[in-house]
């Protein structure tokens, strides 16, 4: 499943062919063996459920009320969308899921422990501005705002589009986006979190 | 005074499109474009901080993934008055270039192509003669007899499993498709090989951006990317860069060609009256003046008149969208209350507002673009059109049209990437110079506005924003999606989509490909629910298109 489901008005704020997301992902979810949500919209709801959250979006599982195997990030890495299924493919059965619905073979780990920068944070050498001397020299991006600690993901590890690069590699912080509500919990992004 | 209520009515991009024609006598007589989602990003981004609106912004989109992104950070640029380094501004030229690359490549090839290529008809195909046909009009990079019977043995496997998965759906056999088999063998061979490629192209935006989709390296005041800029990751973006340019060079720009000169009649249908284009590529901090595509608008196909376009003649109608009232207001006023209703083509029949510039709906996108820098004399583009017209012995005025619109596409595409070598040049002579500056420091200031214009691959995008307290007031945008596709404004104009369908012939209203055509060439980048009406038969057909 892709993108999250309009609840408000009785799903009226989003339709496909006259009928509601919410209506066509009842009538197919009960029909399948597993439901694999990718991305953060389909596993809980996404930047359109942020608050106010005025079409009432929801993540699938919430709005339908089912289990779901959650893939999320923004975006989700394809590599652990595809590993999630070849696990099933191999061995007959879902990977073990942590208790917001992620496979730990992926979600195990926070970003901050995997993070190539974690000597620099244990040594207390942090980037204070962007563009400066110490960003120049990959130090910690924590007083940044980075929300590393906080997110479990292998981005470190897997990186995006093939190996080439990933958020903290390209001097970014960290926005947390494969937690539940990120877009409430970790915002503002430039503020370091307590 | 009206009343502060600011939302964003529509999902923006990528949204659910509905496109509903009247036909008589065997062509369309009028045609509705309606929006059919919302979410309501704007309400989101109120109070919040303005350095995380282009984050939320950006997430408008996973396709032009980009855009908002920077349209969001120049907004916040504007308001909190900053001006980024030259290496910040290459940087972020570079990425968008890339996006072009990426995007008008997907476009043509995966979301576009099968409206003039049948891909059944590929099957019945000499190879040898898509081989020698190939080496005749390309110089791409594989081909062969060998070559072309694996592809058609590939696609052969693909119809007879009875499941055609991106395929499906298609009105294959269709009196409409004009290719001999031979170019539809050609161009289904191109197809699988655009797919490879766009993947590398994607890689582009990961070297400096962290990643497609979602890039994540711009902030106000510059770029992030500052540990990206040594030689090793210069050379792999060039690497990629001139693997993407060989491809548009010797695959795209031939297709286009080949597909053309069979759809010539398509020069005279789907076209529009009036161009809107707010430029982009600064190539100084000198804007406007420094655009490499230009800003400029052009009325009544009168490209003698081109003129400077200013983003205070802009307002958006919700006369026929789901909204409270009828007022047309700029976007800094905008009033926006949700209030969905039943469709109903006479009243309110939209999720989109309808942008007007000076009252007039524009066409907004890359034939907007091309057309603008050429009645400017552009001479980058203008080699480039008079080049494609005399290949295809087609006037200028054959531009106005759908053929028109999926050219100009191919031609900025290549001109903009050209452009690119130059603008990675110019980065590192900056590095030979010992200048690795990327971000200027800056202050939130209590109270700011600040707007954000761009030219991205779907056309003109504008962002404006309003700070009150340090945070986010007021913030709306104005997307290409929004000025081609929205409704009829208070003065009942149509909107650019539901215009150009207007005179389309359909020759089955069963199988209505010809209305694709044309609503794809906009590269509206969504599934669509195509509603046919026929006043004879009053029959409904609801069609489902991908």
């Amino acid at each position: 499943m892709e993108g999250a489901i309009a609840t408000a008005f009785d799903g009226a704020y989003g339709k496909i062919g006259g009928r509601t997301f919410l209506e066509i992902a009842n009538e197919v979810c009960k029909k399948a063996l597993a439901v694999i949500c990718i991305g953060t919209c389909s596993s809980y709801g996404g930047v359109q459920a942020a608050k106010p959250n005025p079409g009432g979006y929801k993540g699938v599982g919430e709005a339908l009320g089912i289990k779901t195997v959650n893939i999320p990030g923004c975006p989700p890495n394809p590599v652990n969308f595809v590993g999630t299924v070849v696990n099933y493919l191999l061995l007959g059965k879902l990977p073990d899921l942590d208790e917001v619905g992620r496979p730990l073979f992926a979600y195990g780990k926070t970003i901050h422990d995997l993070c190539p920068r974690r000597s620099h944070f244990e040594n207390d050498e942090f980037v204070k501005e962007f563009g400066s001397k110490e960003a120049e020299m990959g130090y910690c991006l924590y007083k940044m705002g980075c929300k590393g600690p906080d997110t479990y993901n292998n981005c470190p590890v897997v990186k995006f589009n093939e190996g080439t690069g990933w958020p903290i590699g390209a001097g970014h912080p960290c926005i947390g986006c494969s937690e539940p509500n990120f877009w409430d919990k970790m915002a503002p992004f430039f503020v370091a979190s307590k | 005074m009206a009343e502060r209520i600011n939302i964003d009515p529509i999902t923006r991009i990528e949204g659910h499109l509905r496109i509903e024609v009247e036909i008589e006598n065997g062509k369309v007589k009028n045609a509705w474009s309606s929006g059919q989602m919302f979410r309501g990003l704007e309400i989101i981004l109120r109070g919040r901080d303005p350095r995380d609106a282009p984050l939320i912004t950006q997430r408008s989109c996973g396709v032009c993934t980009l855009v908002h992104y920077l349209a969001s950070v120049r907004a916040v640029e504007d308001a909190v008055k900053v001006q980024i380094p030259p290496n910040a501004r290459i940087i972020r030229n570079l990425l968008h270039g890339s996006q072009f690359q990426h995007d008008h490549i997907v476009h043509f090839y995966h979301l576009h192509a099968l409206d003039w290529v049948d891909i059944v008809s590929a099957l019945k195909a000499d190879p040898q003669k898509t081989a020698a046909l190939a080496d005749n009009v390309s110089n791409a990079p594989w081909g062969g007899t060998v070559y072309y019977k694996q592809v058609q043995q590939r696609l052969k496997t693909f119809v007879e499993s009875g499941q055609l998965g991106p395929f499906n759906n298609g009105y294959w056999g269709h009196p409409a498709y004009q290719l001999p088999p031979e170019a539809n063998l050609m161009a289904a061979a191109h197809y699988i090989e655009a797919l490879r490629l766009q993947a590398k192209a994607a890689k582009m935006h990961a070297i400096f951006g962290a990643k497609n989709p979602h890039l994540q390296s711009l902030v106000v005041g510059g770029v992030t990317c500052v540990q990206d800029l040594t030689p090793d990751r210069i050379a792999e973006f060039l690497y990629l860069w001139k693997e993407t340019q060989d491809f548009i060079k010797n695959v795209y720009i031939p297709d286009v060609l080949v597909v053309a000169g069979f759809y010539k009649d398509w020069g005279k249908i789907g076209g529009t009256t009036n161009f809107l284009a707010w430029g982009d590529f600064p190539e100084s901090e000198k804007e406007p003046d420094s655009l490499f595509m230009p800003r400029g608008v052009i009325m009544k196909r009168d490209l003698k008149a081109v003129k400077m376009a200013e983003q205070d003649k802009v307002v958006e109608s919700v006369a026929h969208a789901w909204y409270k009232g009828s007022d047309a207001l700029h976007p800094y006023k905008g009033v926006t209350e949700p209030e969905h209703g039943d469709y109903d083509p006479n009243k309110k029949y939209s999720w989109f507002k309808a942008p007007r510039y000076e009252g007039e709906p524009c066409e907004v996108g890359p034939l907007a673009r091309v057309l603008v820098a050429y009645a400017y004399g552009k001479k980058e583009i203008k080699e480039v059109v008079d080049d494609v017209l005399k290949k295809l012995s087609l006037p200028v005025e054959a531009l106005f049209s759908t053929l028109g619109r999926t050219a100009a596409r191919a031609i900025e595409t290549l001109v903009i990437g050209q452009a690119m070598e130059r603008w990675i040049m110019e980065l590192v002579e900056n590095l030979k110079k010992g200048d690795k500056k990327t971000y200027q420091s800056w202050q939130m200031p209590d109270k700011a506005q600040g707007i954000g214009l761009n030219d991205v691959p779907r056309g003109s995008l504008g962002h404006w924003i309003e700070i009150e307290g340090g945070k986010i007031k007021n913030y709306q945008y104005v997307v290409p999606s929004t000025w081609n596709l929205g409704p009829r404004c208070g003065k009942g104009k149509p909107g650019p989509v539901e215009e150009a369908l207007i005179g389309t012939p359909v020759a089955d209203p069963k199988r209505p490909i010809e209305i694709l055509r044309t609503v794809h060439s906009f590269d509206p980048c969504i599934a669509c629910g195509v509603h046919v009406v026929d006043p004879d038969s009053n029959q409904v057909y609801e069609i489902k298109v991908i």
